[in-house]
């Protein structure tokens, strides 16, 4: 007997001490995930955030020019288009009229061989500093190691950083650009926002119209072989898309607007919204069957019609259900990567039409992070763009939650 | 679970390749080196070799830090590179194991056969914008580009834009089949691709170094003969001190046999 209750106890302050265990290992996990989470955002942050000490200037480089020279300062715009033969002529900066003759590092090599230039190089400094000495219009791109420094007849011009405005405010995306990298975001940002957007505005009747059919009009038949279906295109692989976008789409679009080429924003905007389609459609579907019976029971019994209980009834209990699905949708969108890639053709400019080629923010990331030397100004760059996608959506879902709290029900 | 086993087999792998040599670098020489591996692993049983891509970058910077043991490169080591080797004690070694040739490709039913370096370097710059402005159709020009990691598009820009930028907005594509594929639906197109990637879907352009007076087509031939100008050396490089180790293997990919297989891959042979 003792025994007996003995076990029973047992059993019971074993099952507590399981039910603590799994208790505490579900608080562990819930607060790992917070944290996780936490300093993923703030990771995201401290490497976004260094760009704007990084220098202009490729890292470790300096830019020399003659000590005669009355040009003082240069923006990163300005270099590139030195250094791409764009402007000729330091008069067009404000200098002397002087011819610009530009000289990278590696040139001095042609002038000198290994042996002049003495033991590790340590008579390198001294052979630019000549070379720069002796010409007036030159502007020389040299490692901050090795530049003539305290030489006479050269000026080093004054290294600055990468400023917000360059950033924020750039029109050029040429991450790649030596000696001065063109970090301007504008093109990317508008471009993400330009595809995103018309991907919803195609993908939102479509799906709505799918949803309300799937939900109020078909027969179950219908819907038990359609739903499956539908809910079957969310499981495609995004790369899938992308392949099928370029070798279908593309030539179509090419072709139904005469246009030069077919890689442009409306093709990603098309493949985007084929892809939120399943999303948008089953959430608001869902919603919609969760309409009450009673409440559509009661609007036929007032003598509304079918159609009037859909658009008077199911769709305003739905709202806060369908508003979810449009955020799912547009997160989806703006996220999406791989399938974007693909088909925009990922020309960096400023868009003027949806027929011409745009570059994604994430389509820039996934492509360019890989190659990016890590640390330096375009890795810190693409972190930034992540920052930025980051705050897009926290954005969007914060309207999504207040306009969904702020019509509850609306209607009934 | 699934993860447990992957973790036994990356320990696994790390244990058995203690004593094995590590390829590390571009994503350009990583097909080669792969095929080179397995023959060579084939015909020498007990060694393993690992081959991995990543770029050129990340290749030599794994040759500085000791975590590789032969660098593929796809360019030439850079100068910062050889100082940061230098400051580690060490030098490193470089071979040529192939050759590799880009062609510029346009649409078939482009007109335009020739093209001399300064009127490419005006098409990729944005300075040529249409076709009739270099004989062809009045059809608007659409230059297609690999992305700014690619080996390629660092080669193309020294090479043909001799180091200016391309032009802003240029369209810039993930992979060379996805130019090829592009290009062959794309009328004023025009792209750059691998000699291995020609195929009936795209028209190679011949190309003039000498401002038109002798223009060479994209062919295996003359870029051994070194008649056609855009070509580039694919390297390997090697901590000198460590020779014994990997001499082996290097001998074998310059070797008759290794060499037969460069040109299997559609690289030219050295030789």
């Amino acid at each position: 007997m003792t025994s007996s209750t003995d076990y029973t106890y047992k059993m019971k302050h074993l099952r507590r001490i399981i039910e603590r265990i799994v208790e505490s290992i579900l608080t562990v996990s819930g607060a790992i995930t917070s944290i996780a989470i936490l300093l993923i955002v703030v990771f995201l942050f401290k490497e976004g955030f260094g760009l704007f000490s990084s220098p202009s200037v490729e890292k470790g480089y300096v830019l020399c020019v003659n000590a005669d020279n009355t040009i003082e300062h240069l923006n990163p715009y300005q270099i590139k288009k030195i250094f791409d033969s764009e402007i000729e002529n330091w008069k067009e900066l404000g200098g002397a009229d002087e011819a610009i003759a530009l000289f990278r590092f590696e040139e001095i090599f042609n002038h000198y061989s290994d042996e002049e230039l003495g033991e590790e190089y340590s008579l390198l400094p001294e052979k630019l500093g000549e070379v720069i000495a002796q010409n007036i219009g030159i502007i020389a791109f040299v490692p901050e190691k090795y530049a003539p420094k305290d030489i006479n007849g050269v000026k080093i011009l004054p290294i600055e950083s990468i400023t917000l405005s360059d950033f924020f405010g750039g029109k050029e995306w040429m991450p790649t650009s030596t000696p001065s990298p063109q970090l301007g975001v504008l093109p990317l940002i508008l471009g993400t926002l330009l595809v995103s957007i018309f991907a919803i505005i195609i993908a939102l009747p479509l799906g709505l119209g799918v949803a309300i059919y799937l939900s109020e009009l078909a027969d179950e038949r219908t819907r038990k072989i359609l739903k499956p279906a539908i809910e079957l295109l969310a499981g495609i692989p995004s790369v899938v898309y992308g392949f099928f976008g370029l070798v279908v789409l593309v030539p179509i679009v090419q072709k139904t607007f005469d246009l030069a080429v077919g890689e442009t924003a409306l093709t990603g905007s098309i493949i985007l919204a084929i892809m939120a389609l399943p999303t948008i459609i089953t959430v608001a579907e869902d919603a919609m069957r969760n309409t009450p019976r009673a409440m559509r029971e009661a609007s036929l019994a007032l003598g509304a019609t079918h159609w009037q209980t859909i658009y008077k009834v199911v769709v305003p209990y739905a709202a806060s259900g369908i508003s979810a699905a449009v955020v799912l949708g547009i997160g989806r969108a703006i996220g999406e990567t791989m399938a974007v890639l693909m088909v925009t053709g990922n020309a960096a400019v400023m868009p003027h039409s949806l027929f011409e080629p745009v570059r994604t923010i994430p389509a820039t990331i996934a492509a360019e992070l890989g190659e990016a030397p890590s640390g330096g100004a375009h890795y810190q760059a693409l972190f930034m763009l992540g920052c930025i996608l980051f705050l897009i959506t926290l954005i969007i879902s914060i309207t999504a939650e207040v306009i969904s709290k702020r019509q509850p029900n609306k209607g009934l | 679970m699934k993860k447990i086993i992957l973790i036994t087999i990356a320990l696994a792998g790390v244990i058995f390749s203690a004593n094995a040599q590590k390829i590390k670098g571009s994503d350009t020489v990583l097909p080669l080196s792969q095929k080179e591996a397995e023959s060579y692993m084939k015909a020498n049983p007990s060694q393993t070799i690992t081959v991995t891509g990543g770029g050129s970058g990340v290749g030599i910077a794994a040759l500085i830090e000791g975590t590789t043991d032969i660098a593929q490169a796809s360019r030439k080591i850079k100068f910062d590179e050889k100082q940061k080797l230098q400051e580690g004690g060490k030098t490193a070694k470089e071979v040529v194991i192939a050759y590799d040739a880009l062609a510029i490709v346009v649409n078939p039913s482009n007109k335009v056969t020739d093209l001399t370096r300064e009127q490419l370097e005006g098409i990729f710059t944005g300075k040529i914008k249409r076709w009739k402005e270099v004989g062809g159709d009045d059809l608007k020009i659409v230059p297609y580009s690999r992305e700014t990691s690619s080996g390629t598009y660092e080669f193309f820009k020294e090479s043909v834009l001799k180091n200016k930028n391309y032009l802003n907005g240029i369209m810039s594509m993930p992979a060379t089949g996805s130019i090829i594929q592009s290009v062959s639906q794309t009328k004023g197109a025009i792209g750059y691709v691998g000699l291995a990637y020609l195929n009936k879907d795209v028209k190679a352009i011949h190309v003039s170094y000498d401002k038109g007076a002798t223009y060479t087509d994209p062919s295996a031939a003359n870029a051994k003969n070194k008649t056609y100008p855009i070509v580039r050396p694919l390297y390997f490089y090697y901590i000198t001190a460590s020779e014994k180790a990997v001499k082996p293997f290097i001998d074998y990919v310059l070797s008759e046999k290794g060499q037969k297989i460069v040109s299997e891959v559609g690289f030219i042979t050295i030789k």
